[in-house]
């Protein structure tokens, strides 16, 4: 149930998505996405140093330095690269990476995300989430549109800590697509049988209706 | 080969309340040996600048266990759950950095560079205490640069004189920490001959590397194991 959610997330993000593009995917939902490319190829960079990451190795070829952001065994495609940290983190501050396809714990109406710390919570741990807000060209963010407590993650006002001043651009849940324009959050569609009302009550923040007709969804996607 | 060195030779380098830089992403280019050199140390107090601290028992957590850090830097300790705790219990200091700014500082360290501006953290949590200036209309933050006292490193190999060559996403953070401490250790897998590796394709030259040491562990099945 809670995967079928996820999945459905994950492939629609894929429509979001260019051949070619250089993307960096995060923990979570994230991951799903090299399962539902189909046809699309993506450069997937990882931020521990390598451009060109393939699917996971069969058991016996398992390379304890080949390994994901996630830390998991990893292949490469043909053209891959390999790189040190700060050279890695210069593709992502410096702009050179497409898309970031984020989780979030919060997302705020203007597309401010908090994904890396719960107040009050020990925060111990940041890693390249703010550096991939800060950097990369556009962010995508896929989350469950409640958390599992049932708390709306699309919120008026972060209360959870800040990832930086840097807005996402998309927002996809179970639910719907939410696009942030100028400080405003759009329903762009609705991926669920959810009645607006309702969707609207599950939201935590205001949101215009700005959903496409189903015939023009292709070019509005662009 | 004047800069080989015993496994555990080298913590005659270290001093208690000392800097060191260890590289590492998880358990993948982590000096796992070394590491084991300053664990049977008599050595305490040390600040250990690395992304990780391991995992309980495993990499940099043996050395929480054996009670010899004071502070950790680094950008993401939730993984092991024994640092969250002695930091809970106030027995760790734990300064929190971004993974690319942590990389850029340590390269700074190493390049002769006091610092830089980011634009990664500005009007976080993070930011706290840290300048900011407005560069062409943005928020950035100023981050000084890291250097250290001993850098330890996991290279793939070396040669006699020290050039080094990475295994794949193993490189991490080492080539960095290769420049930025005073001495640097680098620990490798296999050691030849001056020639064999291609000049095209040594990532840290000899210059950086003091001394080199031979791992006592081996990849086996998707484990590091002790050497045979």
């Amino acid at each position: 149930m809670n995967e079928n959610r996820r999945i459905t997330i994950a492939k629609r993000i894929v429509q979001e998505l260019e051949s070619g593009q250089t993307v960096n995917l995060g923990v979570g939902i994230p991951t799903l996405i090299p399962d539902y490319l189909d046809d699309k190829q993506l450069v997937l960079q990882s931020e521990n140093g390598l451009l060109g990451m393939g699917p996971t190795p069969p058991p016996g070829q398992v390379n304890m330095d080949l390994i994901s952001a996630s830390k998991d065994p990893i292949t490469m495609e043909t053209g891959a690269s390999l790189f040190d940290s700060s050279a890695s983190f210069a593709m992502i501050r410096g702009g050179h990476i497409d898309v970031a396809v984020l989780g979030a714990l919060q997302v705020d109406r203007t597309g401010e995300i908090a994904n890396w710390a719960v107040p009050g919570a020990t925060i111990l741990g940041v890693g390249g989430a703010m550096d991939l807000v800060a950097g990369a060209n556009k962010i995508i963010v896929a989350t469950l549109h409640s958390s599992k407590h049932g708390e709306p993650k699309l919120v008026e006002e972060l209360t959870y800590p800040t990832s930086g001043i840097r807005k996402a651009d998309l927002v996809v849940t179970e639910h719907a697509v939410f696009r942030f324009e100028e400080g405003s959050m759009y329903l762009v569609e609705q991926l669920s049988d959810l009645p607006l009302d309702e969707l609207q009550e599950i939201t935590g923040a205001p949101f215009q209706v700005g959903l496409r007709e189903p015939d023009k969804q292709e070019e509005a996607a662009e | 080969m004047q800069k080989l060195l015993d496994a555990y030779e080298f913590v005659k380098f270290i001093k208690n309340g000392d800097t060191v830089l260890v590289g590492g992403f998880g358990m993948s280019g982590t000096p796992l040996t070394l590491i084991d050199g300053l664990a049977a140390s008599s050595l305490t107090g040390l600040t250990v600048v690395s992304n990780n601290l391991g995992e309980p028992g495993k990499g940099l957590g043996i050395l929480l266990e054996g009670k010899k850090l004071k502070k950790a830097v680094g950008s993401y300790f939730t993984t092991n759950r024994d640092a969250v705790k002695a930091w809970a219990d106030g027995e760790l200091e734990i300064e929190l950095v971004p993974q690319g700014t942590l990389a850029e500082a340590v390269r700074c360290g190493g390049a002769g560079i006091g610092g830089f501006y980011t634009k990664t953290a500005a009007g976080t949590k993070l930011a706290d205490g840290k300048e900011e200036r407005e560069i062409d209309g943005e928020r950035y933050l100023f981050e000084k640069a890291i250097k250290a006292d001993v850098s330890l490193i996991k290279a793939h190999k070396a040669d006699r004189l020290g050039n080094l060559v990475y295994d794949h996403t193993g490189r991490n953070f080492n080539p960095v920490m290769a420049t930025a401490g005073k001495v640097v250790i680098a620990e490798v897998d296999e050691i030849v001959g001056t020639g064999e590796l291609a000049p095209a394709h040594i990532v840290t030259p000899h210059v950086y590397v003091d001394y080199v040491v031979l791992s006592r562990y081996v990849k086996k099945a998707g484990v590091f194991v002790e050497r045979e």
